[in-house]
């Protein structure tokens, strides 16, 4: 299947560092394909060039296997991590400004119900709470019924419930065939909303893959957690690999059964007992040797 | 793109009435421009009403300099108490005496002339002192012209200027700001990713606070007629077209100034930078007729000064369409000059 969107060698310079190194990839019609990495990554970068809001120092983008013409614009959907609406305006006339500056457009009204703005349509936009903005911002992204959708850090700073929200609006339109590109640092995000994702850091790509393949890949253990506390006297001859993190010990297990079994012979308190897979974090950790949220 | 007119037509009404809607939703900004040039205006009156000048004064016609022996002949013009004018435009000079800014006109070449108001008191005082100094047989041989006009104050002649003023910061301010707040907080980002074009963006801008401040000065001028009942003797229709196109102009620089910055501080002291000097030179408030010739060519280069000189002219000289063409053709100049270099230099972006 021809990629919607094809990325080819882009690269991004400033004076002072270069925040895109030669990233390439493909996105497939469709799907939900992520950028994931911290701060400073260069994912807005990336995303921003695509959307042409940036001109790349080189590389080629590729919209249906064509440079993006015109039509690109009138086809992609695009949210910002920051932007502001016009002051002294309702939501409803926000929403009714940018929907007539498009010529094919969507149904004003399942717009309104599929982001739940209908009971603040009267009220001013710029007195919306963090995840009131946020939808009227995605609702502003997909007025042109677009068949790409761009979102950047799209629950930043969004309260759990918020981001809960969001997710399963991502999730709705998916199911009406768009295409989503989205960045975040959230790996719990990614997981949840991509079916392909990258990881970038500092510019360039290090892994790419569906989450659940990219796990498996790098990781074949699990984590046995526990408290510091309970388990300070094994510490330095433990027969497995272990890391600390902050008050807790985490036991990389190939097998539950037998790591278990073993704190059991030691008598190890088992209060605090917790088992995990592996996640995005460990592998970004894995892979760069720091963290994402840093 | 090719984009059919009617799409156009309609992206731009979109954004005018946002725009528009936006303005008169702002109730602070709305009354204070309304109020402030009100109070300016009365202050003014205020300030100018009330006693007069104390010198009378006399003007002078000298068709050429060499003829300024004048004063051997009338004694009157030595005289402490009267100030001496000298003009070299008839013309210019009986237009002073209509508009009581002269008390008495006499003429270099036409001895035994003098020119008054009929109606100013002033002219009738110099004249029995212009008469009185002289031998009865002598006083016969002087013969009375009369030029008849409605007096006019200096809040008449400062009335076009304050309204100018007023609408000179308003264009420029209002476009100015806005465009740049856009900008900052990310308005323009997210029409820069929409169909619309920077010349839809800006010619709905521009229509709105052309419409916002045609509207804003027209209340303002009849507010300040309530107050003043000032001087108007032309066509409020040419008054009209007058203050459209000075407002269009001074809204097409505001558009050079708000280009590209997405600093409000920076905006605030570039339309300040273009503000003062106009304010200063534009004969808001003081005549340049006795500037220097650098001063008054400096002057000519801002649109404001056409815009005043263009409103004084109509409103205490009667002046027609045909009389200020050329002011509205320097201001239809500067306004084509301004949004071209204003379309060139257009940025979304800051960077």
């Amino acid at each position: 299947m021809q990629p919607i969107l094809e990325v080819r060698h882009l690269r991004k310079e400033f004076a002072q560092l270069t925040a895109v190194n030669d990233i390439s990839f493909q996105i497939q019609p469709g799907t939900c394909f992520g950028l994931l990495g911290p701060n400073g990554a260069g994912k807005t970068t990336t995303i921003e060039m695509i959307e042409g809001l940036t001109e790349p120092t080189s590389g080629e983008i590729l919209y249906q296997g064509k440079p993006r013409d015109p039509r690109f614009r009138l086809e992609a959907g695009i949210q910002f991590q920051s932007t502001s609406v016009m002051e002294k305006l309702s939501v409803g006339e926000v929403v009714g400004l940018f929907h007539s500056l498009y010529h094919k457009r969507t149904d004003l009204q399942q717009l309104v119900e599929l982001c739940g703005l209908g009971s603040l349509m009267k009220q001013r936009a710029t007195r919306l709470s963090g995840g009131q903005k946020q939808r009227l911002m995605f609702a502003l992204a997909l007025i042109n019924d677009p068949q790409i959708v761009f979102l950047d850090e799209p629950t930043t700073g969004l309260d759990p419930q918020s981001r809960r929200n969001l997710w399963d609006l991502i999730e709705r339109i998916k199911g009406q065939g768009k295409t989503v590109l989205l960045t975040t640092h959230y790996m719990d995000e990614a997981e949840i909303l991509c079916d392909t994702l990258v990881i970038v850091d500092r510019g360039a790509i290090i892994a790419e893959g569906s989450p659940r393949s990219l796990l498996k890949q790098h990781f074949d253990h699990f984590y046995v957690c526990l408290d510091r506390e309970d388990f300070k006297a094994h510490l330095n001859h433990w027969p497995e690999p272990l890391v600390t993190v902050n008050d807790r010990v985490e036991i990389q297990s190939h097998s539950v059964e037998t790591t278990l079994r073993q704190l059991q012979q030691h008598n190890i308190n088992l209060q605090s007992l917790r088992v995990r897979n592996p996640t995005l974090e460990d592998l970004f950790l894995k892979l760069t040797g720091h963290s994402l949220r840093e | 793109m090719n984009k059919p007119f009617a799409t156009r037509g309609v992206i731009i009404w979109a954004l005018f009435v946002t725009r528009t809607k936006e303005f008169y939703r702002d109730r602070g900004a709305l009354l204070w421009s309304l109020l402030l040039p009100i109070c300016i205006v009365t202050a003014i009156a205020i300030a100018f009403s009330g006693k007069g000048q104390e010198l009378f004064r006399v003007g002078v016609y000298l068709p050429a300099p060499e003829a300024a022996a004048i004063e051997a002949q009338q004694p009157l013009l030595a005289k402490p108490y009267v100030q001496r004018i000298d003009y070299d435009n008839l013309g210019q000079a009986l237009e002073r005496v209509r508009h009581h800014q002269l008390d008495l006109l006499l003429a270099a070449d036409q001895p035994g002339k003098y020119w008054i108001n009929e109606t100013s008191v002033k002219g009738k005082a110099v004249e029995a002192l212009l008469l009185g100094q002289l031998a009865a047989d002598d006083a016969g041989h002087w013969s009375r012209q009369l030029v008849s006009g409605r007096q006019v104050r200096y809040v008449d002649w400062v009335i076009p200027g304050v309204l100018g003023m007023n609408v000179m910061f308003g264009a420029l301010f209002g476009i100015g700001f806005v465009i740049v707040r856009y900008r900052k907080n990310g308005v323009l980002k997210r029409l820069q990713v929409t169909p619309v074009t920077p010349l839809e963006f800006l010619t709905a801008q521009v229509l709105s606070r052309l419409l916002v401040m045609m509207v804003t000065a027209t209340l303002v001028y009849i507010g300040c007629d309530l107050f003043l009942n000032f001087v108007m003797l032309g066509s409020y229709l040419t008054l009209l077209l007058v203050a459209a196109l000075g407002i269009f102009a001074m809204i097409t620089l505001a558009l050079i100034i708000a280009s590209r910055t997405a600093s409000e501080e920076l905006a605030n002291g570039l339309l300040n930078f273009a503000a003062f000097p106009m304010l200063l030179l534009s004969e808001v408030w003081f005549s340049l007729d006795n500037a220097p010739a650098w001063l008054k060519v400096v002057s000519q280069c801002f649109p404001l000064t056409h815009m005043v000189q263009a409103a004084r002219d109509i409103m205490i000289e009667g002046a027609g369409l045909v009389d200020v063409t050329y002011h509205l053709l320097v201001m239809a100049l500067m306004s084509v000059v301004f949004l071209v270099i204003a379309a060139y230099l257009f940025r979304w972006n800051e960077r």
